[in-house]
């Protein structure tokens, strides 16, 4: 028998409140090209992104501290399919500890050549130095800063 | 204060496939409870709960997508809730059930739960949206981007391999090639895996799980019912949950309590289903194991987490010893796994099922011989939520 299916798409609209902390941290990247974490009071870790509380020990955090632009990398991968919805591959993307954080931040790595994937991901491997580029235009966004290998 | 056992009297799964045209969704669901139910030899009427394992809506299409589901559960004029906790979904939703009876609040309960993944054409950009709009929703983030991230730090601190990884895909493939409802049938090879396209480095596609669409349900009772009616039963008796905190970058840099690369949670979930089980050795004492694991890479530092092998070791283990094959010292995934067939809502409590049908001695051509104690797992979220449960004949 004939099977028959309908098709549907979902367009939904969000305005999303980041809150204090985060409104503070993306407009120093936004003004001044700086990223900032929030340091735990009780663990003294310096948490980047910075959370207006600490997950681990629950305090409230309060102290700015100014991290990177230097930095390391702590994991990646390098997207070669297409999704929908998502950037057009290929690109490379992970998490990087920036001097003076405790935690990792999340960015897009680029400058380098993905098309040979083994190779690519042998110049990103764990504990690669990598520097802090900022957008020309910035917005207030994780994407207004991304990473380099070290030169 | 010990628990009062709680049983397995009715299991029920659909053929997992990419898409089930057939069927609508609750459709789908009803045909899981109606071989449960079939499998239980007991009637709706006497149903007290309904626990309705269902993960994120969009994937399936349809906001509180319980609300269509209820008449297919028989769930009017009963207690009915529904549990998301993401890929953990199906074991959260046997825990609650679990916790019904045990606390004496119900005899009989039934779980059930189905997916169409294989309906959504955008469960990446579905899977990208759990992670946060204030700090990561900018970044290309999924399910397969987090869990490859892993593979880095877990190949970077114990040098597993891409061809570590297919090797336990070549596995569980010949697992699933024994079991006629998973969804990925056919055996592969190391060579074939290797050469599969890359999605995101070091997952190919052969190393990733597919999109299913399917159904499950398992009814449980309380160990008084079940002797009172003189039913067949395995038992629960092992039943444990952990979280991890939100941000994966917490899960590295410097002073972190658990590392990406590894499962730590879900560690702690078997630590804790193994205490209540009074497993003391898992890999003398667990007879077969049903990990879930959507990446290749995955199921190894699941497999540590189980107490299968040491941290950093079980990529050897199979390479050189075949631990984890069927016929092998702990076969895990005789099923195939969650490689072989994902409808996300039910895959965790599928883990649950396929251990009890193990230790039921009901497994198929893929029973694990003389297998009398399991344990399953389920993960959830952003690496995140986990559970585990140990059953025994």
């Amino acid at each position: 028998m004939e099977l028959m299916t309908r098709t549907e798409k979902w367009n939904i609209t969000y305005q999303h409140a980041l809150g204090e902390t985060a409104s503070w941290f993306f407009a120093q990247i936004r003004d001044h090209q700086q990223i900032y974490g929030r340091r735990d009071p009780k663990s003294g870790r310096v948490l980047v992104p910075p959370r207006a509380f600490s997950d681990e020990t629950l305090e409230a955090t309060r102290e700015w501290v100014a991290v990177g632009p230097e930095g390391s990398i702590e994991c990646f991968t390098i997207v070669y399919e297409a999704f929908n919805n998502l950037p057009d591959p290929p690109y490379a993307f992970g998490y990087v500890l920036l001097k003076g954080a405790d935690t990792a931040i999340g960015g897009f790595f680029r400058g380098l050549d993905l098309h040979d994937a083994a190779a690519a991901a042998a110049r990103l491997a764990v504990g690669t130095p990598v520097i802090t580029r900022f957008a020309e235009h910035r917005t207030g966004d994780v994407l207004d800063f991304w990473f380099e290998l070290a030169p | 204060m010990k628990a009062p056992r709680v049983g397995i009297i009715g299991i029920g799964q659909s053929q997992f496939k990419a898409r089930r045209s057939d069927a609508n969704y609750p459709e789908l669901v009803r045909e899981a409870v109606t071989l449960a139910m079939g499998d239980s030899g007991r009637s709706l009427d006497e149903i007290e709960a309904v626990v309705y394992s269902l993960a994120p809506d969009a994937l399936l299409g349809i906001g509180n997508a319980e609300r269509l589901g209820v008449d297919a559960v028989g769930a009017r004029n009963k207690r009915f809730m529904r549990i998301n906790t993401g890929g953990s979904t199906g074991i959260s939703s046997l825990a609650a059930a679990h916790s019904h009876i045990a606390a004496g609040a119900c005899e009989l309960v039934l779980v059930a739960g189905a997916d169409k993944v294989g309906e959504c054409g955008d469960s990446q950009t579905i899977l990208n949206k759990i992670w946060d709009p204030t700090y990561e929703r900018s970044l290309p983030l999924g399910t397969i981007t987090m869990l490859a991230m892993s593979a880095i730090r877990y190949m970077h601190k114990y040098g597993m391999t891409q061809e570590d990884m297919a090797r336990i895909v070549v596995k569980n493939r010949a697992h699933a090639a024994l079991n006629p409802n998973a969804h990925l049938r056919a055996p592969t090879s190391i060579d074939e895996v290797m050469h599969s396209r890359m999605i995101a480095w070091p997952i190919k596609l052969f190393d990733a799980c597919p999109q299913s669409s399917g159904g499950c349900a398992m009814v449980l009772a309380s160990e008084d019912y079940i002797r009172r009616n003189g039913l067949e039963a395995v038992w629960i008796t092992g039943v444990g949950h952990s979280s991890e905190s939100y941000y994966i970058g917490d899960r590295m840099g410097i002073g972190y309590s658990a590392d990406h690369a590894d499962a730590q949670a879900l560690g702690e979930a078997c630590s804790r289903a193994y205490k209540m089980a009074g497993v003391t050795d898992p890999v003398r004492q667990i007879d077969t194991a049903e990990l879930y694991s959507p990446f290749s890479n995955t199921e190894f530092h699941a497999i540590e987490a189980a107490g299968l092998a040491p941290l950093g070791q079980s990529p050897r283990m199979l390479r050189e010893e075949g631990c984890f094959q069927i016929g092998g010292r702990n076969p895990v995934n005789p099923s195939g796994g969650v490689l072989c067939a994902n409808a996300i809502a039910v895959t965790a409590m599928v883990r649950v099922a396929e251990a009890a049908l193990q230790v039921w001695g009901r497994a198929g051509a893929h029973q694990v011989k003389g297998a009398q104690r399991a344990i399953a797992s389920g993960n959830g979220g952003d690496h995140q939520f986990f559970g585990a449960m140990v059953v025994e004949a």
